[in-house]
């Protein structure tokens, strides 16, 4: 069986735009939250972690002209360069792209919006990244609900297995948008003060955009300190409801089995747990059951939403790069927003920065449409 | 029309899809309640797979068939009806019902609970049908026995045009399982 490996990385976020930067902040408890009042987004005041588009179109001019690309793609592009020139890999016929996004150029059907409606086919954009960088296969567009960025690891690994590709580089990325607002809002599933997850007083999402980079390559050579290996990793549907999580976890808790299975591990060999943590009552309620389960009540869990609120189609890459510099850092984060536990079951809510040494550690996430991903990553002492 | 294995069983000179897909329901006998509340996307998913499912003998608790399914549109149909929701200030009426179709893997989850599938789900987006990734994220999912058997294929609704495309792959079958046979089969439609 080939090894994968997650290699080098880059988040571009509110907390900052290279991974290190990042992760500095978060060791600090710092969040990129907000409150926000403004009504060209949603008519009632909300909360969300925002990067500024001059800030972007400032970066991005340094390498091309940014009037040409939109804000998604001006950040997927400087993300993905960064990592790309990290590997130094050159881009030929055994290296894949996969783009993991679940609404991509959607603000391009807002009327003001001066870019063209065929902006917001997901497949433009995947040509507009591939031909900036002269990938010579076609990009693959990944679009499964909040599954999506971790489940673009899971499919890197299965494209390279299967020998088509040595190295797949994953760009993931969605906008805070008046799209995305209006539609977690007339769930009511939005809180306006920053959100709390697994708290007991949680009431509902902060959404946030950032764009997550990274390489997954078969190379043992040349990988950085933080680089970790993929041990296993499934999806499994609930099988229950299009937009509300199953109440027994029956989908996360058959994801983790099936991971750990192909990774050969117990779960008590499972050194963390980079959760979902959305901060809903009923996702929190729902892992906190398939965690118990699993037997896995024990094992430190954190939720980084409380730093970046819901990232959509790059939460599952951000959050699985946050760990990876856990694990080289060999301390556990807290987990913002967390001050008593507001589930039916134990679980084991991280609420001070503490060292341990990690060796192995479980991502996990679950969305609309009833999917559910799990996959286990370990050092690799580089 | 409607063709299974290469056979047409139902055709509808009828131009527009909802009175195509309600022709083709009532002919499948797909009795499902649910059916009727999902956006047009889902409905051509869900009637495709229930076409070809409904010959398999599934059994009614639980059954591993992964769905891999792709297009172009993603849920752009449904994305449209809820930015025109959104547009004006004056008209303001977001929608969960409608919102939660604004995803392309929807579908996924729509066949997933009519035939108990607890399995892999995957939506891919390609530019036009991608034959090889499909065939390789498939042999994968049956060479790690993630999957016994899986569901394949490209299901778009753009506008006023729409195709679904499923074909089922399991270890052993009369067509070899390679990306030439699959397009052959893409392009007979």
């Amino acid at each position: 069986m080939t090894k994968t490996f997650v290699s080098y990385n880059n988040i571009i976020s509110s907390l900052g735009f290279d991974s290190e930067t990042v992760v500095d902040n978060i060791s600090k408890g710092i969040s990129g939250l907000e409150k926000k009042e403004d009504v060209s987004l949603l008519p009632e005041p909300f909360c969300a972690s925002i990067i500024s588009s001059e800030k972007i179109k400032e970066e991005f001019n340094k390498i091309a002209d940014a009037s040409k690309y939109t804000k998604l793609e001006q950040m997927l592009i400087l993300s993905l360069g960064k990592v790309i020139e990290a590997s130094n890999i050159p881009l030929n016929e055994k290296v894949g792209l996969i783009i993991s996004t679940t609404k991509g150029n959607i603000d391009a059907l807002e009327k003001e919006n001066n870019f063209p409606k065929n902006r917001a086919y997901v497949s433009e954009l995947g040509k507009t990244i591939q031909n900036f960088f002269g990938f010579k296969n076609e990009a693959i567009v990944l679009s499964n609900a909040c599954v999506s960025g971790i489940l673009a690891i899971s499919a890197a690994k299965r494209f390279i297995c299967e020998g088509k590709y040595d190295h797949i580089f994953i760009t993931s990325g969605d906008l805070v948008t008046k799209f995305i607002l209006s539609g977690f809002s007339s769930f009511q599933a939005l809180s306006a003060e920053p959100c709390k997850p697994y708290d007991k007083n949680r009431i509902g999402i902060n959404l946030g955009e950032v764009v997550a980079s990274v390489l997954v390559t078969s190379s043992e050579e040349n990988l950085p300190k933080e680089a970790v290996e993929i041990l296993g990793d499934a999806t499994c549907n609930d099988a229950n409801h299009i937009s509300g999580p199953s109440r027994t976890g029956e989908g996360l808790f058959r994801s983790v089995k099936s991971a750990l299975k192909e990774a050969n591990i117990t779960a008590a060999e499972i050194d963390y747990i980079s959760a979902h943590g959305t901060a809903t009552p009923f996702n929190d309620e729902m892992e906190a059951i398939a965690f118990n389960r699993l037997e896995m009540d024990n094992v430190p869990l954190n939720s980084l939403k409380g730093y970046f609120g819901h990232t959509l189609g790059a939460s599952g890459l951000l959050e699985t790069i946050v760990g990876m510099h856990s694990m080289k850092k060999n301390t556990l984060f807290i987990s913002k927003g967390f001050d008593e536990l507001g589930v039916s079951q134990k679980i084991n809510i991280i609420k001070t920065n503490t060292p341990k040494t990690l060796n192995t550690f479980l991502k996990t996430a679950s969305g609309f449409g009833g999917c559910n991903t799990a996959v286990i990553f370990k050092k690799t002492n580089n | 029309m409607v063709s299974l294995n290469g056979n047409v069983f139902f055709s509808d000179n009828v131009e527009d899809f909802p009175t195509f897909i309600k022709s083709a329901y009532k002919f499948l006998k797909t009795d499902y309640s649910k059916f009727f509340k999902m956006d047009n996307l889902s409905k051509l998913a869900f009637l495709a797979a229930d076409a070809l499912l409904k010959k398999e003998n599934l059994n009614e608790k639980e059954n591993n068939i992964a769905l891999i399914f792709s297009n172009k549109a993603s849920s752009l149909d449904t994305d449209r009806k809820h930015q025109a929701s959104i547009e004006n200030d004056a008209e303001y009426f977001p929608s969960p019902a409608v919102f939660v179709y604004t995803l392309p893997n929807i579908c996924l989850g729509e066949i997933s609970i009519k035939h108990r599938l607890y399995s892999e789900n995957s939506f891919f987006i390609f530019d036009r049908f991608n034959a090889e990734h499909l065939q390789l994220y498939a042999n994968s999912l049956l060479r790690n026995g993630k999957a016994e058997k899986v569901l394949c294929g490209w299901v778009d609704f753009d506008e006023n045009s729409y195709d679904a495309f499923l074909y089922l792959v399991e270890k052993e079958g009369k067509i070899e399982h390679k990306t030439e046979e699959i397009t052959r089969l893409y392009n007979i439609l």
